[in-house]
């Protein structure tokens, strides 16, 4: 039902093209740009085990900008634009529930976005996936992961988003940003100075990303040192102790911030009140 | 029916934390204090009161969308905030003068989906929308997309998303606020033949329209300032005014009568004098009916002729100004300055 709305909300845009534009070429022409600045910097190095490194790690990383921020933005969405969180609020339904099912909308968009993606760098840019060397059974149950994970980390934005009443936008975006440096997306961790380095290490999308690069590229991904003493299914674990961890503290982090804002009046506050 | 009353409340208070944006002192304003009031089922109950009374505030803490400071309340049978799990399918809500919704969805999608948010099975529940849009006059709207629907309509689509669920209580905050006229009427006459349909069916709604609060509700709570004043039937409360006579007088011209010398009558209470193009507007209150023979003497003395002579019967207006010694309206300018 949520997911049901979730859908028609992101997708039926007025415009179908619009819709496109926004959804797909955006994170496309992201990966474009990406691409550029690589050739540039590498002076056109694109044999480079860093080159499918950066590009998968992109790549996928439409999955955080689509589905976390997704499920975060439908608070301000249903709260500022429509009008109707108090009424959804007041509804004998799970609101964190709901809130899961609009991210879903966001996970089919994204998914798509992310396929043209990696179509284009396997069609266009050299970045050599061998079909039969991908590990698919890791490739999917890391996939299923790391949506799971980043829906609640979306759930987790979503009840800080809750009791904000300024700048609401503002969390899943700039989570969403912080975690593109943090997580290995396009550069090893080890590039960034020692002291920071462990926020990396804490982050489940660090190893999402690795396995996802593994298994796909094998030997690519093994080029680099981070995670390197790590095994496929050490890494798998790491990954799903902390998406555990993270889901259970975004349900009790979500349960927390909705008893705020009830206590303040928050759920039907907008920015201009 | 577990429990007999639909909504009860105890002591209830909310205070508001209010951050100064230039001083660090934190400001409290009481929105509610000490409110206590019964609704039986079947019920249409009002708040009557001016912009700021705490009528919001009050549906807010009754629908679980807002904690109370003090004090606790019951809706359906069930605290509001300890167990809004129990309280939530059995309510429904609608706020007036805000365009809310899907808007591109269509009309019935949009009503579609809350009834699924409800458990409403599919078919029913097109059934249902398509009977209560009928019934506000708004069925050939029933595929457009709301957000091409004006602000009169949308209103109304949202008041039907209220009954749409056959809630046991439905709360209303000011659902004719913005309307025009005749959206009203609809508005109004529908709020009636849906209770009319069910007994059981409790509403609960707010207004600052007088002649609303005392044309359609069965029971009145006059608020102001976050207190309740008074709670009984319109015609009840009007009542305690009736000791009075209420006489509007029409005179011309007006020949130097003054307020004053009306006053001065033993039998007059109360007396205003407003102008108009031919002459004034008198309006006389008095202790019996049968001093007005003495007023109308008065007249005479000062070659006043009376062109027009009704008897008025006191408004729930009139009991405000008992009550706060002040009009709503001019209760409200003072609390905007
Ligand atoms: N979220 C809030 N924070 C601070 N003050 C509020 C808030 N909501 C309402 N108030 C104040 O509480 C008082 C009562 O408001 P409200 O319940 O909306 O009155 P009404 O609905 O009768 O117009 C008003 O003075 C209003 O300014
Ligand atoms: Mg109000």
């Amino acid at each position: 039902m949520a997911a049901w709305l979730g859908w028609v909300i992101e997708s039926n845009w007025t415009d179908p093209f619009l819709f496109a534009v926004y959804s797909i070429v955006k994170p496309v022409s992201g990966a474009a740009i990406l691409v550029i600045m690589y050739g540039i910097i590498s002076q056109g190095n694109f044999d480079s085990a860093m080159f499918p490194y950066i590009y998968l790690g992109n790549a996928f990383y439409i999955y955080v900008g689509a589905v976390m921020t997704g499920v975060s933005w439908a608070v301000v969405d249903d709260r500022e634009h429509y009008k109707t969180l108090k009424y959804m609020y007041i509804a004998p339904i799970h609101i964190p529930l709901y809130l899961l099912g609009r991210g879903v909308a966001r996970f089919i968009t994204g998914s798509i976005a992310v396929f043209i993606t990696l179509a284009a760098g396997i069609l266009f840019l050299n970045v050599n996936i061998n079909f039969a060397e991908v590990n698919w059974l890791l490739f999917f149950a890391t996939l299923v992961i790391g949506v799971v994970m980043l829906a609640m980390l979306g759930l987790l934005l979503a009840g800080l988003t809750l009791m904000t009443v300024r700048h609401e936008g503002f969390i899943g975006e700039a989570t969403a940003g912080a975690l593109y440096i943090f997580s290995g997306a396009i550069f090893p961790l080890n590039v960034l100075p020692e002291w920071l380095r462990p926020i990396g290490y804490f982050m489940p999308t660090t190893y999402w990303l690795e396995l996802l690069r593994r298994s796909l590229v094998g030997n690519v991904a093994a080029a680099f040192p981070t995670l390197a003493n790590f095994s496929d299914l050490q890494i798998l674990g790491v990954l799903t102790g902390l998406s555990l961890l993270f889901g259970t503290v975004s349900v009790y982090v979500f349960r927390w911030c909705d008893s705020i804002a009830r206590e303040k009046g928050l759920i039907d506050r907008t920015t201009n009140y | 029916m577990s429990s007999p009353l639909a909504i009860e409340t105890k002591d209830l208070g909310r205070i508001y934390k209010l951050r100064g944006s230039k001083k660090e002192t934190r400001k409290e304003l009481v929105a509610l204090e000490g409110v206590n009031l019964t609704v039986e089922r079947g019920e249409l109950f009002g708040l009557l009161g001016p912009n700021g009374a705490g009528k919001t505030t009050l549906i807010k803490i009754l629908t679980t969308l807002l904690s109370p400071t003090s004090g606790w309340a019951r809706v359906a049978g069930a605290d509001v905030n300890a167990e809004p799990e129990s309280v939530r399918p059995r309510i429904n809500m609608v706020s007036g003068g805000e365009s809310s919704g899907y808007g591109l969805l269509t009309v019935r999608e949009n009503l579609w989906m809350f009834s699924q948010f409800y458990g409403v099975p599919s078919k029913e529940a097109n059934e249902r929308i398509e009977a209560l849009l009928e019934m506000v006059g708004m069925k050939d709207r029933i595929h457009t997309k709301s957000s091409d629907l004006s602000t009169g309509l949308r209103q109304k689509m949202n008041i039907v998303r209220g009954f749409l669920t056959e809630p046991e209580v439905l709360f209303l905050d000011e659902p004719t606020l913005g309307l025009d006229v005749g959206a009203m009427r609809d508005v109004r006459r529908f709020i009636l033949e849906w209770l009319k349909a069910d007994r059981e069916r409790t509403l609960l709604l707010t207004t600052h329209y007088m002649m609303e609060a005392d044309e359609l509700c069965d029971r009145v709570a006059i608020i102001n300032k976050g207190k309740v004043l008074a709670c009984d039937k319109p015609s009840v409360l009007k009542q305690r005014l009736q000791k009075d006579a209420l006489f509007e007088i029409e005179v011309s011209p007006l020949n130097g009568l003054t307020q004053q010398m009306m006053l001065d009558q033993p039998e007059v209470t109360k007396a205003a004098i407003s102008e108009t193009e031919t002459g004034a507007k008198l309006s006389i209150g008095l202790v019996e009916e049968s001093a007005l023979a003495r007023v109308i003497n008065l007249f005479t003395q000062k070659d006043v002729k009376v062109m027009n002579l009704s008897k008025r019967e006191p408004t729930l207006e009139d009991v405000f100004v008992d009550l706060v010694g002040r009009s709503m309206a001019e209760e409200e300018s003072n609390e905007s300055a």
